[in-house]
């Protein structure tokens, strides 16, 4: 079954999920200066990156072209690695230091 | 009219769980509103006619990086107690920066002028079908190096959270 595509609505334009996204990114954005603990910091990171995975998929179904929804597939597969091995590096940290409080970890020294 | 409704609907959800996950004290109900903000941008990608893109979504957010997350959460045993906050005013810069952000991207996305689409519409784009006939024929490469990429970080998180005796400190 083929869904209508949402742009030929003439309510809903891709201004529309252009501010979508800004609010969304502005959100991750804030997170990452907001928080303290690392493992927040790195869903507010997922979240700027899945608003532009939208603005990314919204400008494919706009210009009709499917090269960007591979892109899109290209960014969750590095959004995994990333997640993956960032958690391995907060779990390696936390063993270590017991802490993942970006405050406590900002001097290089033990 | 209906398309609008849910347009709406989503984006809602998805900003009130976004606000949520970053003033959430406990850490695990920050994943917790991160994955209904996944579900609510799951939800965009269909009303956008990306079907397969939706389904991998929820495989690879829902499936495996909140689970990921939660797992690392669990195992550091973290909760609203641990967590510390930043001082006032680092708070109050950070809420002042993400605002101006916000006004600016929204003010510039306003002004933008856009190419109105050049290709016809077919119903096709955004189906496995064709974003599979694009995946393996344009992008092959990036395709391969893509798996070289996951299989390294496999390895990679394997060798970083073996325990080793020698490096380890007190």
């Amino acid at each position: 079954m083929t869904l209508l595509n949402i742009f030929e609505n003439p309510h809903i334009t891709i201004n529309h999920y252009l501010a979508v996204s800004a609010v969304l990114f502005t959100i991750g954005v804030l997170g990452v200066l907001y928080r303290r603990n690392a493992i927040t910091i790195f869903m507010c990171v997922e979240l700027m990156l899945n608003s532009v995975n939208l603005l990314l998929v919204a400008f494919s179904t706009y210009h009709h072209d499917t090269s960007g929804q591979v892109f899109v597939f290209f960014t969750m597969a590095v959004a995994a690695a990333e997640v993956a091995v960032g958690l391995a590096i907060l779990v390696t940290i936390f063993r270590n230091i017991h802490t993942v409080d970006i405050d406590e970890l900002k001097n290089l020294k033990n | 009219m209906t398309q609008e409704i849910i347009f709406w609907a989503l984006s809602t959800i998805a900003f009130i769980c976004a606000i949520y996950t970053v003033l959430a004290k406990n850490p695990i109900f920050s994943a917790i509103s991160l994955l209904l903000c996944f579900a609510a941008i799951a939800g965009h990608y269909l009303l956008l006619n990306a079907q397969f893109l939706f389904i991998v979504h929820i495989i690879v957010y829902a499936g495996a990086i909140m689970v990921l997350f939660l797992t690392t959460l669990m195992l550091m045993n973290l909760n609203d107690e641990t967590e510390k906050h930043k001082p006032a005013i680092a708070q109050m810069a950070a809420i002042g920066v993400s605002v101006v952000m916000g006004v600016l991207l929204i003010l510039a996305v306003r002004k933008v002028g856009l190419i109105t689409p050049v290709k016809a519409p077919t119903p096709e784009v955004g189906m496995i079908g064709s974003l599979g006939r694009v995946l393996l024929d344009e992008y092959f490469y990036p395709f391969e190096f893509v798996s070289i990429l996951l299989l390294s970080a496999m390895v990679g998180v394997v060798l970083l959270i073996k325990k080793d005796k020698k490096t380890e400190y007190k």
